[in-house]
């Protein structure tokens, strides 16, 4: 190597930084590995150990011993949750209506983000801007005076208002990513179905729909989690277990029923929690390919 | 562009044929917009009903009397800025989100570097176990970090005692109580700075590092000098988004504390709930969410014009 270094420099240059280099590329990737198994752990903790006492008997859990493993998992709480009338009511309620509020959102987003996408009319531009700041408005500014207006509707205590309420959250936000994908689609295209003669709603149903499905993957994944997760709303505005639906009911009923059981509660928790995770695992992809679109919560 | 002088001669020639042709183009236009107000319509009537209709109405509620029959002004303001328990709530509510939002952002950047390392199959896999905090329902997940920390002999009190060091009552505390509410909103939100971060990172091209690295920049200088220019707009946007969501969180702290000990770690949305919804004083209630209004007003501006940015570079 000196040898080359007397009769080429630049090259003898090079050949002694390359290797620093890639040196330093081998060091780089071990410190991030570490990085990363240091943050997987403390991220990864709390929903293992919720998994763990959720497969505990309450005799373990209450002997204190060692909460963070169990030797012989034990199902009986997951086969007594899922068998409790009352899990099973939150279920089925957050079900039913987390389903119609998707569809409500998919059919008002799609119609409004169509519209302000491609058709120009009179406060459009403001109008699209307005939908973006009605994301920005969070629920705990709004549940009281909502809390007058769904009792005025006589809708305080029933799953129903659900319906009413969970569409502020989800609608803008999805409305603002249609939009952006819908302005992607070049004009072009719908330039070519104008001619042919096709109509607002062909045009949208044939060629904005299909085009545009990545983005009502995104705005549909979005729907869901806002609304299978919220607690402020359901946990102002629905009081008996009847109406209740799985995070207000997991937190007040459950824990305020007769017993304060933690491996119970523990097992609702993975059960309500699974959905969400389950459609993370298959559509992630789509989900942070729509939310960098936009810019959202968190 | 010669519009003036055709409007004209359309209107002399009213009733001719090319009149008409413009007349029918201009229904056309007419119906057009008309379709797009349509198509809207909903959209329109539920931002309306639901959102700008509550928030005026949450106005006026904040000035009526606890029986809600008697218009008071500001009293509910001043009743509120006397109050010491509320002296408490917004210092609370603003450490709690300044807090949280300056480790989710730090923390979130240095796991987007950290990814952004590795790469391919490896990334997706460690980035999808990351984002697991993010995708659990937050009142889910807090529940479980109740049970975590609670009582003497709780889960994360047992890990101290391998170490031989002392229970704490980690809840009960004041201190240690505000630290978990905002560590807990930490572990939640920092997936959606992570991902955010790492998708701009992506756009950067692989060339300034590599120019960097043969200049023989250390890692520090990398960051200082490439990766905070390129992200400075996705890191304002994120930053700004989140103080307005943590500023206004619920979940966690009506979960975790409940505002105790001592009303110490409530926050804005928390205080208004028990004011509002438990304790029946519904304009009282108002008043305190209220608070939450400024810094949404200030910061949306900001985060509009990010966004604008945004939009014209295209990222």
């Amino acid at each position: 190597m000196s040898g080359a270094v007397a009769t080429a420099e630049p090259i003898g240059r090079r050949n002694w930084l390359k290797p620093s280099i890639a040196r330093e590329r081998r060091w780089a990737l071990w410190a991030s590995y570490i990085v990363l198994v240091f943050f997987a752990i403390g991220f990864l903790a709390p929903p293992y150990f919720e998994l763990v006492t959720a497969l505990k008997t309450s005799q373990q859990i209450g002997s204190g011993k060692d909460p963070w493993f169990t030797a012989h998992p034990y199902f009986g709480n997951f086969i007594g949750i899922i068998t409790n009338p009352d899990f099973q009511t939150f279920f089925l309620n957050t079900v039913k209506v987390t389903l119609i509020v998707v569809v409500l959102t998919l059919a008002m987003s799609i119609l409004a983000a169509y519209a302000l996408a491609r058709m120009r009319f009179f406060g459009s531009h403001a109008f699209a801007t307005g939908v973006f700041l009605t994301y920005l408005v969070p629920e705990s500014l709004l549940f009281i005076p909502l809390f007058k207006v769904l009792s005025f509707l006589h809708l305080i205590n029933s799953t129903w208002c659900l319906v009413l309420v969970w569409p502020t959250l989800s609608v803008p936000f999805c409305t603002w990513i249609m939009i952006g994908y819908f302005s992607s689609i070049p004009k072009e295209l719908d330039e070519a179905a104008m001619i042919d003669g096709a109509s607002h709603l062909q045009m949208l149903w044939k060629i904005f729909i299909p085009v545009a499905l990545p983005g009502i993957i995104a705005a549909t994944i979005f729907a869901f989690t806002v609304c299978w997760g919220d607690f402020l709303y359901p946990l102002a505005y629905l009081f008996t277990g009847k109406q209740m639906v799985l995070t207000a009911g997991i937190v007040s009923d459950l824990i305020h029923g007769d017993v304060l059981d933690w491996g119970h509660i523990m097992a609702a928790n993975v059960v309500a929690s699974a959905p969400p995770v389950i459609i993370y695992a298959f559509l992630m992809d789509y989900y942070i390919a729509g939310l960098t679109a936009g810019a959202t919560k968190g | 562009m010669a519009d003036g002088t055709t409007g004209i001669s359309a209107d002399a020639l009213h009733g001719f044929a090319p009149s008409v042709r413009r007349g029918g183009l201009r229904r056309f236009a007419q119906r057009r917009s008309t379709i797009a107000v349509l198509m809207c319509l909903p959209l329109i009537a539920l931002i309306a009903g639901l959102v700008v209709y509550p928030f005026f109405y949450s106005i006026y509620l904040s000035m009526l009397s606890r029986d809600a029959t008697r218009f008071i002004g500001l009293f509910n303001y001043r009743y509120l800025l006397r109050s010491d328990t509320f002296d408490l709530v917004i210092f609370q509510s603003c450490f709690f989100a300044i807090t949280a939002v300056f480790f989710k952002a730090l923390i979130g950047f240095i796991l987007a570097h950290v990814m952004h390392n590795i790469s391919g199959r490896d990334q997706r896999i460690w980035r999808g176990l990351l984002l697991i905090p993010w995708v659990i329902p937050p009142a889910l997940s807090t529940l479980g970090f109740w049970w975590m920390l609670s009582g003497n002999y709780s889960a994360v009190n047992w890990i101290l005692g391998q170490f031989g060091i002392p229970q704490v009552a980690w809840l009960s505390n004041t201190w240690t109580a505000r630290l978990w509410v905002a560590g807990v909103n930490v572990w939640y939100g920092t997936p959606f700075f992570m991902i955010m971060y790492l998708a701009t990172l992506k756009s950067v091209p692989d060339q300034l590092y590599e120019a960097a690295a043969i200049d023989g920049a250390t890692w520090l200088q990398k960051i200082r000098f490439i990766s905070l220019p390129m992200l400075r707009n996705i890191i304002s946007i994120t930053v700004l988004f989140s103080l307005i969501v943590t500023f206004a969180n619920f979940d966690i702290v009506q979960i975790l504390t409940t505002g105790a000990p001592a009303d110490t770690t409530h926050v804005f949305a928390t205080y208004a709930f028990q004011l509002g919804i438990q304790g029946g004083n519904i304009s009282l209630g108002a008043a305190v969410s209220l608070f939450i209004f400024p810094i949404l007003a200030v910061f949306s501006i900001f985060i509009l014009r990010g966004v604008g940015r945004r939009a014209r570079e295209g990222m």
